[in-house]
């Protein structure tokens, strides 16, 4: 497929739904802890601060699915990726440095780990529809 | 927290998302039906943050009020967005995707009472 906007159609409407969920689910909860206990975590909040940037770029980047927000949406799930599986196996290594929870803490287990499979289903799509 | 409303809201919520599977399924695109059902939710949403700010404002337990305000009102914008989203795809995807939309509504819905009964 040679199509860029191919990206936002079929089963990439669902995968595009699911970011929108974490974008804002990760956008609220960086939002609250900053606002009411940033001084608790700091480290924590601002990586769910970092989080939910990406989520909300990967999302607004793969609905756009135009040739230069594909490279976008790849460059921010990628980190998404690596941001996932460190935090992740960060959080296991060190857990008194996260006393309260990230969206990528423990490789996402407190949202059903989808966060740890829906980078790669998203780089799986961007390669299916390049 | 009124219990029975959110019950309601966490069973017609998976009716729906169950609806919208069925629909994907069958490769047909979003009805009234799904529609209305949506609409429903979406009143009983309104319900519930009407519900959820007077009983937070009225009790003494040791409810994060960001958290559950934060949850009362993120639950608004779910379905209107995913309705949007679901409609401009002319193809069984779009009825996918606001299947997604319609299972987060009893996730947000079990939140909200974990927050309230922490």
């Amino acid at each position: 497929m040679t199509d860029p906007a191919a990206t936002k159609h079929g089963p990439g409407r669902i995968l595009i739904a699911v970011y929108g969920v974490f974008a804002l689910a990760a956008t609220a909860r960086a939002g609250v802890q900053i606002a009411t206990k940033f001084t608790d975590a700091p480290i924590a909040y601002l990586l769910s601060a970092v989080a939910a940037i990406i989520y909300c770029a990967a999302t607004f980047a793969l609905a756009k699915a135009t040739k230069v927000s594909r490279k976008v949406a790849t460059t921010a799930i990628v980190i998404e990726l690596i941001g996932v599986l460190a935090i992740g196996a960060f959080s296991y290594a060190a857990p008194d440095d996260f006393p309260d929870a990230t969206v990528w803490s423990h490789f996402g287990q407190g949202y059903g780990f989808v966060p740890v499979v829906l980078p790669v289903l998203g780089l799986l799509w961007l390669r299916r529809t390049r | 927290m009124f219990a029975p409303l959110t019950w309601f809201l966490v069973a017609l919520s998976l009716a729906a998302a169950l609806f919208a599977v069925v629909l994907a399924a069958r490769d047909k695109r979003i009805n009234w039906t799904l529609l209305g059902m949506l609409g429903v939710i979406e009143v009983a949403l309104v319900a519930q943050l009407v519900v959820g700010i007077v009983q937070l404002s009225g009790t003494t337990r040791d409810v994060s009020g960001p958290f559950f305000i934060g949850y009362l009102i993120g639950s608004l914008i779910i379905l209107p967005v995913g309705a949007f989203w679901a409609l401009a795809e002319s193809s069984r995807w779009g009825a996918g995707a606001l299947a997604i939309a319609c299972v987060v509504i009893p996730i947000l819905e079990l939140r909200l009472y974990d927050v309230w009964t922490a």
